[in-house]
């Protein structure tokens, strides 16, 4: 009887031990977790609002034709692209490959990066290279005496 | 999982390397409540140094950027007006307890040989405390900080013979300008917590080496093995951790509740706004200068004032070497200069504040 009682017991502690270790484990982790969340989400920088503005990239005699320009947009750098036949062309100017900045090369025609020698056509496709995607193009319209450039309906 | 810890190192370190930590007793007396200020300040000093590394990450030390960066950091971060205003209340905190912790140690006469190094330390820890807090304050580039700064680097000017350098050299130019928030920067995040890294680890050396004090009430009896004790591992420093983790809490209330203001941006041709006030463990400085006449007997009263504090803070880290019989009547005198001391910081520190 008297053994079985102090087994009983035994048994019981246990259990309380076990329900105590939870409780404290359990609360040790939220907390753990409430001190590093707010840490993590600091590091993480706030994007900085890409600008769905038109941006204005040259002025309207700025270019002759058959030349171009590096243009400010948002964060990163556009090419404005004066085709021989007078029309303007504007591309992301980063490489999809590994960031470089491209140009465009008046001889040939196309949009060169210096870095991996990726070739793309005025259209932003793909000639050669290693480039995966095509460049991103986007919309340009002339605003009086303002060449502006938007991304378009791009969502 | 201690044990087996503790079985892990002494494979490899051999017996006595670690055993101090496992083997330190704490005493255990009506004082002992006191044991644990240093631990709180160095805790409030390591969230300084996680909250700074953090803040590093988006602030830009220049004064075209400065105040725009810190208002970035509190409108645009995520979670950035916490970790900014944790920053700021952790530094006041820290102030409050490494007095208190200094305050404590004096009265209870913890300085006593062989521990008069460990008051030294602790001393230049305190003043480097200051230093952090003087050069902080003005990083956020704003009115407030850029007239404190300017008073508080003028007072140097009045240190005689070397006074001009020493303004120039703070200032990095004649005048309070970008070159002196740069300046303040290096200071902030490069040359005093390399300082402060020796003299902590100097202090805490030395805390460790000689264990804890206790009051020379008690020392007769702790000789004798009469005093009860406990063990630092795991009795005391659990304790340590619960504070440290009560401390996290109201520090995120802190800053949660009362946020840290960032105010106007600094305009060195504005005129300097009324009730400028420098930070409270500054004030009882600020408002005797002020009380000071402009001429004490042959010397300037700025002078005079700025003298008086340089030799009582040379003299407050000499104590130990002052007061070379702590028990006898020298040491009840040294004990009342404290109160007084004490007194007066108090009573100088409402006054500013309220004035």
């Amino acid at each position: 009887m008297g053994e079985s009682a102090s087994e009983h017991t035994q048994k019981d502690t246990r259990g309380r031990r076990k329900l105590l270790g939870f409780l404290f484990g359990s609360g040790v982790t939220a907390s753990l977790i409430s001190f590093f969340y707010p840490i993590l989400r600091f590091v993480l920088p706030p994007l900085s609002g890409e600008l769905d503005a038109d941006t204005v990239a040259a002025k309207a005699n700025e270019l002759a034709p058959n030349t171009s320009k590096i243009f400010r947009m948002g964060n990163r750098p556009g090419l404005l692209v004066r085709l021989a036949d007078g029309s303007y062309r504007a591309y992301e100017a980063v490489c999809t490959h590994l960031n470089c900045t491209v140009q465009y090369r008046d001889r040939e025609h196309d949009i060169w990066c210096a870095c991996h020698n990726g070739v793309y056509n005025l259209n932003g496709g793909v000639v050669s290279g290693p480039p995966p995607r095509p460049l991103e193009q986007f919309e340009v319209h002339i605003r009086g005496q303002e060449i502006v450039v938007s991304r378009g309906s791009r969502t | 999982m201690m044990e087996a810890l503790r079985n892990w190192m002494k494979a490899r370190f051999g017996e006595g390397v670690l055993d101090w930590l496992w083997h330190k007793q704490v005493p255990r007396h009506r004082h002992t409540i006191w044991y644990y200020l240093g631990g709180m300040t160095l805790f409030l000093f390591v969230v300084q140094v996680v909250t700074g590394i953090l803040l590093l990450l988006y602030y830009r030390p220049s004064p075209g950027e400065a105040f725009e960066s810190v208002q970035f950091i509190m409108t645009k971060v995520q979670f950035g007006w916490l970790i900014r205003g944790i920053h700021s209340w952790s530094a006041n905190l820290l102030i409050c307890t490494a007095m208190l912790h200094m305050f404590s140690t004096f009265f209870l006469k913890a300085y006593r040989t062989p521990r008069e190094l460990t008051w030294v330390t602790g001393c230049l820890l305190f003043f480097l405390f200051l230093g952090f807090g003087f050069s902080g304050y003005l990083l956020p580039w704003n009115e407030l900080a850029f007239f404190a700064t300017k008073v508080g680097t003028q007072m140097m000017a009045a240190v005689p013979l070397i006074g001009n350098w020493l303004l120039t050299f703070f200032r990095g130019g004649e005048e309070v300008t970008g070159a002196t928030l740069t300046r303040f920067f290096g200071f902030h995040v490069a040359i005093f917590p390399l300082l402060t890294t020796g003299v902590l680890a100097a202090h805490l050396f030395l805390v460790q080496y000689f264990g804890m004090s206790v009051p020379p009430s008690y020392q007769k009896a702790y000789d004798k093995g009469e005093v009860p004790t406990y063990a630092f591992v795991p009795n005391f420093l659990l304790r340590d951790i619960l504070g440290w983790y009560l401390a996290l809490g109201v520090l995120a209330a802190l800053a949660a509740l009362f946020p840290w203001e960032l105010g106007v941006k600094a305009d060195a041709f504005a005129p300097t706004p009324a009730g400028i006030k420098p930070e409270w463990y500054f004030l009882f400085l600020f408002q005797t200068l002020k009380l000071i006449p402009g001429k004490v007997l042959f010397i300037e009263g700025e002078q005079f004032g700025v003298l008086a504090f340089g030799l009582g803070a040379l003299l407050w880290m000499l104590v130990p070497f002052l007061d070379r019989r702590p028990e006898g009547p020298l040491g009840r005198w040294v004990a009342v200069v404290g109160g007084v001391i004490v007194a007066y910081i108090l009573v100088m520190t409402v006054w500013g504040w309220r004035g």
